[in-house]
């Protein structure tokens, strides 16, 4: 058996429920073009999703290895999660987002079509437009995943709380430090 | 929120109060783990400066808007005997509708010049192009003191309205 190194991918649907997502990520095509873009292991936080996922992948790419498949609902934190994965795919969550562009990680966010108010696609649009993660549907996901160019991703900056206070502090007629 | 809370200076904003929705169960546990942290050393000194309330909705994510009035009315009442309670000085709020009864009777207080706090909204981050009902809400009435918001886009959109980039 011994060691290979795992490139793992890690899908998130926070405390939503997503089976959309969650369906296409169990599909054959989308698992193997997870394969053939060199991923070893998919790992799936269902949240409240009633669909579940197998956990045989019985495609082999080249002949010699299967995707390794593994779920759970729900953990208290999935930022060892995401740091441990070479690919997120997450649902269009703000939490979500930017734990993982925090985390320097890969990120393609996939929106739910099924929300009523999907203001939450805005941000996730905003984000690809500007070349921090891709986005994505449900029906494209497949497509996304085979023609992904991580090269292509810029780096988040992450913000900070600093400039906002400074304004407040100063209407308050506090001293700026 | 909590980005704002842990930068701004503890000293000059205290005693906190935390106001959060009656059936969010995930907001003041994380208050409370911020607060707990912030008390150390001297064992003699420790110093009770925050508390943690909950507040009822206006309405909940999918109840009719029939029975939302009565609810929001409930809330109404509520937020005033909060609001008179604490007889805050400043008030920060981040979209959440929890928050309109509060800003409302806040503002009504100071309206009747029964007292004055200041109000700073900060939109969701999650808001680029739209402002949130509660956002509008504030914006339009001119209930707050500072409204900011996170994206160029939305500032542009609504001028008096601040951009001091994105807090995450």
């Amino acid at each position: 058996m011994g060691d290979r190194e795992r490139r793992v991918v890690f899908v998130t649907v926070g405390t939503t429920c997503f089976d959309a997502l969650v369906k296409v990520v169990d599909s054959e095509e989308l698992k193997q073009a997870l394969l053939q873009k060199g991923y070893t292991d998919l790992l799936i936080q269902m949240g409240r999703g009633t669909y579940k996922p197998s956990k045989l992948s019985t495609l082999q790419a080249s002949g010699n290895s299967s995707l390794q498949v593994e779920h759970f609902t729900f953990s208290p934190s999935i930022a060892d999660n995401i740091r441990e994965a070479s690919l997120v795919i997450s649902h269009a969550g703000s939490g979500s987002i930017f734990e993982t562009l925090r985390l320097g990680k890969p990120l393609i966010v996939v929106v739910n079509e099924d929300l009523m108010d999907n203001h939450q696609s805005e941000l996730a649009e905003e984000l690809a437009e500007r070349n921090h993660l891709f986005c994505a549907h449900p029906q494209t996901l497949r497509e996304n995943v085979e023609a992904m160019d991580l090269n292509a991703l810029q780096p988040y900056v992450p913000g900070e709380a600093k400039p906002v206070v400074a304004l407040i502090n100063r209407f308050l007629g506090f001293p700026v430090d | 929120m909590m980005n704002i809370v842990t930068e701004l200076q503890k000293d000059r904003f205290t005693p906190r109060y935390y106001v959060a929705a009656l059936t969010d169960n995930m907001s003041l546990p994380k208050a409370q783990v911020y607060e707990k942290s912030l008390i150390h050393g001297d064992r003699e000194t420790i110093i009770e400066n925050a508390e943690f309330m909950q507040i009822y909705r206006s309405r909940e994510v999918g109840q009719s808007y029939i029975t939302a009035i009565a609810t929001t009315l409930r809330a109404i009442l509520h937020a005033m005997w909060l609001i008179i309670r604490i007889r805050p000085q400043v008030i920060f709020c981040n979209g959440p509708g929890t928050c309109i009864p509060l800003c409302a009777s806040a503002f009504l207080l100071k309206v009747l010049g029964l007292g004055w706090s200041s109000i700073f909204y900060i939109e969701s981050i999650a808001r680029v192009k739209k402002l949130s009902l509660s956002g509008l809400l504030l914006y339009k009435l001119r209930m707050a003191d500072q409204f900011f918001v996170q994206w160029p886009q939305l500032q542009q959109k609504y001028p008096r309205a601040q951009y001091a980039g994105r807090l995450m």
